[in-house]
């Protein structure tokens, strides 16, 4: 029996893709437009993640090298200069306790692998880490990417739909040795110590892959 | 010591505050009490002057420390000339401070040269990206200038692949490149480097942050020389790529001077055995991750491993260590007895797992650990590194509302057991003022002391008092105290014992922290040999900073976060201090903006030749 899950996600127009919305960013879509090549465009390696929901506004400046508490973005209410005692439980502050990101990154011990979809220009990047399952993971690319419904077919296969155009995406990867393989073969431990990226195909370019393929 | 530059970070030895390098201009504000130099471009001397000259600089030569040297060249015209030409390291503790033109013309024989950009609380994220340190103008200047280069240091500055490659193309003679905490490259310039650097001795990479290369991610291994190399030290465990494994161990192979390397965590404990057998030489080892590479009929790797532990009897220092495996410990046994610094700081062990490793190391002295030992690891390494002098204790997860195993009883087994130490790091959630009273009585040979209470504002956690009385006695019983970070609940107070007995102090770290501007004052007027100063949320203001005048020029730096300091208090100390650059950095600015916010959030203070920088980005203004 196949749920389709809904879409949580407030519909936005796939062929519209708007690429500085979802362009690889350290701060919240909608934001102050970005100039094109500027230094403050870099992007950070190691600890980006592209979770959106961050809560409050991220001040632009602290996009730095980012730090991997997704809370370490905050308001500028919470560098209250004043030593008062905070009321509990404690806004986070950036930078504290001092700890280099150097640190931090190696002790999250994250497995941040890229994304691409099939005819987009962009990728994204997300920590495998992060997530206990293939579902949680399948989620998480849906609502990243905005556009996509998950459909799970009886025979656990599954695959994320464009819903304008019907375009069917099987979520694939390519692990250490290489090969492309379906997301979804493996047990999940196994899947993240070998995976190193990932890519969203489209479904029609995706017979060629691993014989579970053939199964269906 | 290589150590020493990249672990003892803060703790070189600056001038003092009476030595302030001779202006070389010849107006000039008298506020510093080394006069002023001698201008430049003067006639040349005359010849039994010159004769003199030779003589002493055969002298000079011989004279290596910094302090001397900059004494040395007050003297006079004469002494000032040689010291020039003999100086061969030239050490800049702030990449802003003098301009590289400068430097190069007075200096012409560098051979080595080690430069500090950033504030060290650009380490956490409170110095926006692109503020600046940038490497370009200094490497263009010492490749022109210096041929015989041979060695650069660099910390927390930031540095592209073009600037590797100049390095690679200007100095035939290069040998050391070490970076620390730096960025802006990439794999790419390390190939430059690798190829072209045929003389190459050390490629140290400590902590630095590497450019994202999407799929460019460069063979920087495979290009080393494939004739026998000079290496003899090779540090890339911050590199975080994956590389080719089968160039590195062919590397090793043919670098029989080779004796520090340290990989990434792309490493297995099958290659590292493979890399060990190469290098049996070896002194210092990182070894990446510290578990098997994984199953499928693999041949136990625990049989070889101890094997080639064994069979390395120079092994002084290990680290890695992530990943770790704990039952694959016991293959180190053989060598612990000859450590003397290890670094489990990356390996989540618990005092059980750390106590076979750690009474077996009875002659360690320096020691990185994660908190996950608890204080019952702590008791152990108390009793029996009994000669221990550098001590840091991470936090296994570093947020503010973590559980962390250690406390002040951790702090008080180490120091009864470790009477010599000289260097702690001290991360937890809880402390009393009493255990830091006995480190300080316990161990008076203290230099470095850095406590991180991580909840912040919290008190002693048996008297619920401030941890006043802690520092007091730090600062008094510690006599060679050199550098001091604070946290916990603290008063005004806390700061006058620091400005009344911390009269050694260089570097003093400070956050969440005190009453009042009154604190501020105690320890600008108190501290005499401070250097530099880092303050963060502290309700220190204008009136404060202000009362700091009179110290700033025998300061490197002041930094200020998220206090209360405005723009009325940092103009006027730009109009009392002709040679002081003030920065006030905002966050969250990409183009000027017509009005100014009276709120200073981020100020950054530091003594300059080099007058106003030209290359501050828009969040910075220089007043």
């Amino acid at each position: 029996m196949s749920v389709e899950t809904e879409r949580s996600s407030t519909e936005s127009e796939v062929s519209g893709l708007d690429y500085e919305e979802t362009a690889l960013t350290l701060r919240l879509p909608g934001g102050t437009s970005r100039v094109a090549g500027s230094e403050l465009d870099r992007k950070r390696g190691f600890s980006e993640t592209v979770e959106l929901g961050l809560g409050s506004g991220a001040p632009v400046g602290t996009r730095g090298v980012a730090s991997t508490d997704d809370q370490s973005d905050e308001s500028p209410e919470s560098q209250a200069s004043v030593a008062e005692k905070p009321p509990a439980p404690k806004a986070r502050v950036v930078g504290w306790p001092p700890v280099r990101s150097f640190r931090k990154n190696v002790m999250k011990s994250c497995k941040l692998v890229k994304v691409a979809v099939d005819g987009a220009p962009y990728l994204r990047k997300v920590d495998l880490e992060a997530y206990t399952g293939y579902h949680q993971l399948l989620t998480a690319l849906q609502e990243m990417f905005s556009c996509f419904t998950i459909r799970n077919y009886p025979d656990e296969e599954r695959k994320l739909v464009d819903p304008v155009n019907g375009t069917e995406y099987v979520p694939t990867y390519e692990d250490k040795e290489g090969d492309w393989m379906l997301v979804g073969d493996v047990p999940w431990k196994m899947f993240v110590e070998s995976c190193k990226r990932v890519r969203l195909m489209k479904s029609s370019e995706a017979v060629n892959l691993a014989p579970r393929a053939q199964q269906s | 010591m290589r150590e020493e530059i990249s672990d003892m970070s803060e703790d070189d030895e600056t001038g003092e505050r009476a030595r302030w390098a001779p202006d070389l201009s010849k107006n000039r504000s008298d506020d510093s009490d080394s006069g002023p130099g001698p201008p430049i471009g003067d006639s040349p001397p005359p010849f039994s002057d010159q004769i003199l000259e030779n003589v002493l600089e055969n002298v000079l030569e011989f004279l290596t420390s910094r302090r001397d040297r900059n004494s040395a060249s007050a003297v006079c015209r004469s002494w000032y000339r040689a010291e020039a030409q003999t100086r061969r390291e030239l050490f800049i503790g702030n990449c802003y401070a003098v301009a590289p033109h400068r430097a190069v013309e007075r200096f012409q024989s560098i051979k080595s040269v080690v430069l500090k950009g950033k504030p060290r609380f650009a380490d956490f994220n409170l110095v926006p990206f692109g503020w600046g340190a940038h490497f370009e103008p200094w490497v263009k200047s010492f490749g022109a200038a210096y041929r015989h280069l041979e060695r650069i240091c660099l910390k927390r500055m930031s540095v592209t692949d073009k600037d590797l490659t100049i390095i690679a193309e200007s100095f035939p003679l290069f040998k050391d490149l070490t970076l620390i905490c730096c960025e802006g490259f990439s794999t790419f310039g390390l190939a430059v480097i690798a190829e072209r650097c045929r003389h190459l001795r050390v490629l140290d990479l400590i902590e630095d942050y590497l450019e994202d290369e999407d799929d460019e991610v460069v063979d920087w291994i495979s290009r080393f020389p494939e004739t026998t190399t000079s290496l003899e030290s090779l540090v890339f465990d911050c590199v975080s790529c994956p590389f080719n494994f089968d160039a590195l161990e062919r590397l090793v192979a043919r670098s029989p001077s080779l004796q520090r390397l340290r990989v990434n965590h792309h490493v297995a404990l099958e290659q590292l055995r493979r890399l060990m057998a190469r290098a049996p030489q070896l002194t210092h080892l990182g070894t990446g991750t510290f578990r098997s590479g994984a199953g499928f009929g693999e041949v136990d790797p625990n049989l070889d491993l101890v094997s080639a532990f064994g069979a390395s009897r120079s092994l002084v220092c290990l680290s890695g260590f992530r990943e770790i495996e704990p039952e694959f410990l016991p293959a180190i046994y053989p060598i612990c007895a000859n450590l003397t610094s290890l670094n489990f700081s990356f390996a989540n062990l618990t005092a059980e797992e750390l106590n076979p490793v750690i009474r077996r190391c009875h002659n360690l002295q320096t020691f990185w650990v994660l908190d996950s030992v608890g204080d019952e690891g702590l008791q152990a390494v108390a009793e029996t590194c009994r000669d221990l002098r550098e001590l840091r204790v991470f936090p296994l997860d570093p947020s503010e509302d973590s559980d962390s195993s250690v406390s002040d009883i951790g702090l008080q087994f180490i120091s009864e057991g470790c009477r010599k130490l000289r260097s702690i790091l001290y991360f937890c959630q809880r402390m009393t003022n009493a255990a830091v009273v006995a480190m300080s009585k316990n161990c008076p040979d203290l230099v470095v002391f850095r406590l991180c209470i991580m909840g912040r504002h919290l008190p002693d956690r048996i008297t619920g008092e401030p941890m006043d009385a802690g520092f007091r006695a730090i600062v008094m019983n510690c006599k060679k105290l050199t550098r001091l970070s604070v946290s916990g609940l603290l008063t005004d107070k806390a700061f006058e014992y620091i400005g009344c007995y911390g009269k050694l102090i260089r570097t003093l770290s400070v956050a969440f922290a005190g009453d009042s501007d009154g604190g501020l004052r105690y320890v600008l007027e108190g501290c005499t040999r401070l250097q530099k100063l880092e303050i963060r949320d502290s309700p220190f203001g204008d009136a404060s900073l202000i009362s700091g005048l009179p110290f700033y020029y025998n300061m490197r730096f002041l930094w200020m976060s998220s206090c209360n300091l405005s723009m009325r208090g940092c103009k006027e100390v730009a109009r009392n201090k002709p040679n002081l650059v003030v920065e006030v950095i905002r966050d969250g600015v990409e183009e000027e903006e017509e009005e100014e916010i009276e709120a200073v959030e981020k100020l950054y203070l530091y003594r300059s030749l080099a007058g106003a920088r030209t290359d501050a980005p828009a969040f910075v203004k220089i007043l």
